[in-house]
């Protein structure tokens, strides 16, 4: 085997394998095995059932969604952030993770509330004939929301370590604006984003707490695979939990492993 | 030292054991507050009787969820949900003896309720029978009969009542409950979930509720807000106790947690159950407006006279009495289970013809 100049290659491969299998693959692992008292076609009718292929399709479209809204208003926020002083500054900046910090379910209860055919916002949108809560719409809005932070936070760090000044030579050399963007800051911004992008579609995939209180969660209509999952645990059908989450592992993992070669190609 | 602490520890634990007790009770979600008055007068009560403390802890939530926390470990000594199939489900784990039916006097179910409807004040959509809240353009709120024990009982309501007016028809009275879904812009997992959505958010006409939870509704929101209407026809729902044998022979707690049960049927059990909207089994206690009026007067004496009056009006009846149909008459539990509720069964199918 080959030696690396780095010392310490045996002890923290170790850690690494152990604190990911005790973390990650353990209890990943539960679901596959679980999901093997299963036959082939019984785990095929539960997996494939109309409802939650219905479900996968929300989940999935509505997560994705809200990922690329996140994508281009993060990278804007981002750019504000980092380009520009302005009073408030630090404190729009802190604003960023409150997202991160705040129970879920307090913010699916906050926009069930404000989209809600008696709030705020969802009074004149119902007015309009819009329904904004209880409503595919309103699933993308609590997932725009948990995952705005995501984007922010892994474009930010790249935009500071770029040079205003790569910018003002791209345009004392004649670029346009839009040049500029597209020549000279998104091919380095663009992996960062792509990672921003990953997390927010990762974290979407997995919200329950938000998203049950604005859903509406009617069948084959509003309701989300982690809903699903969670009803079936209530009728004591833990088999059939079982093979959805398995669905999910299987179909999130393949995702996201495709976004990350997306990431690298972008890199190159 | 710090054996002598030990011992001292152990010394004082030993001794305090025989004065004090402690049970869990995991109930189901609308029964908070009739149990905390139960549990106050039942302490009362086995103090004065053994000279013994006795703490009762109580949990709530979806009865289906309830009976999986059991399942999975949480240490009842006593549940009381909202279904006898979640009790048979912690029977067949062993966890409850297989004729927990027939160890308490009616079926284990020491007091009844029924579903009503709950709708705006003055009635704006004219709701007084089922047929009224199938009708288009009516909307509905009630929980999944999934996961809410509350909501299965609503949806055999509205079933049985179908069944009986197309004299029999399954068929009808599956077209008549999908009516009924199809009014339903929001599907809560539990009923106080959508208590939430009727009252606090507006959503819907008309919610299908436990008797006790929209008496208590009605007491908590303002009568101003709300009104109550009896269907001529409901169903009798049955919300079954039992003790949890496994916990109690583990944790010693038997005889207390027997006693507790059997408050539920004493004089004074009953009579709590009776103000808090449940109908006691013990004759005499029930009448319509009388939950309405023991709710008002339990509330603060200020205003309180007036407030139960308006209570009182609040509770209109239908064209017809109440009248109670059972489970049985539909088939009885294990049937209806496999006939509605199992995967791909009657209720799935009202949602797999969508779109």
């Amino acid at each position: 085997m080959k030696r690396f100049a780095l010392p310490g290659f045996g002890l923290s491969t170790g850690f690494t394998v152990l604190y990911l299998g005790l973390l990650v693959l353990i209890p990943l692992s539960t679901v596959v095995v679980n999901t093997l008292n299963l036959s082939w076609p019984a785990f095929w009718a539960i997996a494939s059932a109309p409802r939650a292929v219905a479900s996968y399709r929300l989940t999935f479209g509505a997560s994705l969604l809200a990922a690329l809204i996140n994508g281009v208003a993060g990278f804007l926020v981002a750019w504000v952030l980092v380009r520009y002083r302005f009073p408030g500054r630090r404190f729009v900046d802190a604003l960023i993770d409150l997202p991160f910090a705040l129970p879920t379910a307090v913010a699916g209860i906050t926009l069930a509330t404000l989209l809600g055919p008696r709030g705020w916002i969802g009074a004149p949108l119902a007015q309009a004939g819009i329904a904004a809560a209880f409503s595919p719409f309103g699933i993308v809005v609590a997932l725009t929301f948990v995952g705005l932070p995501f984007v922010v936070r892994t474009v930010q760090p790249v935009l500071e370590d770029l040079a205003p000044e790569l910018e003002e030579a791209a345009a004392t050399l004649g670029a346009t604006a839009g040049q500029t963007f597209r020549r000279v800051l998104l091919p380095h911004v663009l992996p960062a984003a792509i990672t921003g992008l990953a997390l927010a579609f990762a974290r979407s995939i997995g919200e329950y707490g938000s998203v049950i209180f604005v859903a509406g969660n009617m069948p084959m209509r509003t309701e989300i695979t982690p809903l699903l999952i969670v009803t079936k645990l209530e009728q004591f059908d833990y088999a059939g939990a079982n093979a959805l989450a398995l669905v999910m592992l299987v179909v999130s993992f393949a995702l996201l492993l495709a976004i990350n070669g997306l990431q690298r190609w972008s890199a190159r | 030292m710090i054996r002598m602490l030990l011992t001292f520890f152990l010394f004082t634990l030993q001794a305090q054991q025989p004065k004090s007790v402690q049970l869990l009770n995991v109930s189901y979600d609308p029964t908070r507050e009739l149990y905390q008055e139960i549990n106050a007068a039942f302490a009362r009560q086995w103090k004065a009787k053994t000279g013994q403390t006795v703490v009762i802890r109580q949990s709530h939530g979806g009865s289906s969820k309830q009976a999986r926390a059991v399942l999975d470990g949480l240490q009842a000594d006593v549940v009381t949900l909202a279904l006898a199939s979640d009790i048979d489900a912690l029977a067949a784990a062993g966890l409850v003896a297989r004729d927990w039916q027939r160890r308490f006097p009616h079926n284990s179910a020491p007091y009844t309720s029924t579903i009503v409807f709950l709708v705006r004040k003055g009635n704006p959509k004219k709701i007084r029978t089922w047929d009224d809240v199938v009708r288009p353009g009516v909307s509905v709120i009630t929980a999944n009969p999934k996961t809410s024990g509350g909501a299965r009982w609503t949806y055999l309501a509205a079933y049985g009542y179908a069944l009986e007016k197309s004299r029999g028809n399954a068929a009808q009275a599956r077209a008549f409950v999908a009516r009924l879904y199809r009014n339903v812009p929001v599907l809560d997992s539990g009923a106080r979930g959508a208590t939430t959505t009727f009252a606090e958010r507006g959503i819907g006409d008309v919610l299908l509720a436990w008797e006790n939870e929209a008496h208590l509704a009605l007491r908590e929101l303002g009568a101003g807000r709300f009104e109550i209407v009896v269907p001529p026809s409901s169903i009798l729902a049955e919300p079954p106790v039992a003790v949890v044998d496994k916990v109690v022979a583990r944790r010693g707690t038997a005889t207390v947690a027997r006693a507790y049960v059997e408050f539920l049927y004493s004089a004074e059990g009953q009579a709590i159950a009776a103000k808090h909207a449940y109908r006691p089994r013990s004759g005499g206690l029930w009448s319509a407006a009388a939950p309405a009026a023991a709710l008002h007067a339990a509330a603060p004496a200020a205003a309180g006279a007036s407030r139960a009056a308006a209570g009182a009006a609040a509770v209109q009846s239908g064209p017809a009495p109440l009248r109670l149909f059972t489970v049985a008459q539909l088939g009885g539990w294990a049937a209806v289970q496999k006939a509605h509720f199992a995967d791909g069964a009657a209720f799935d199918r009202i949602f797999e013809v969508w779109q």
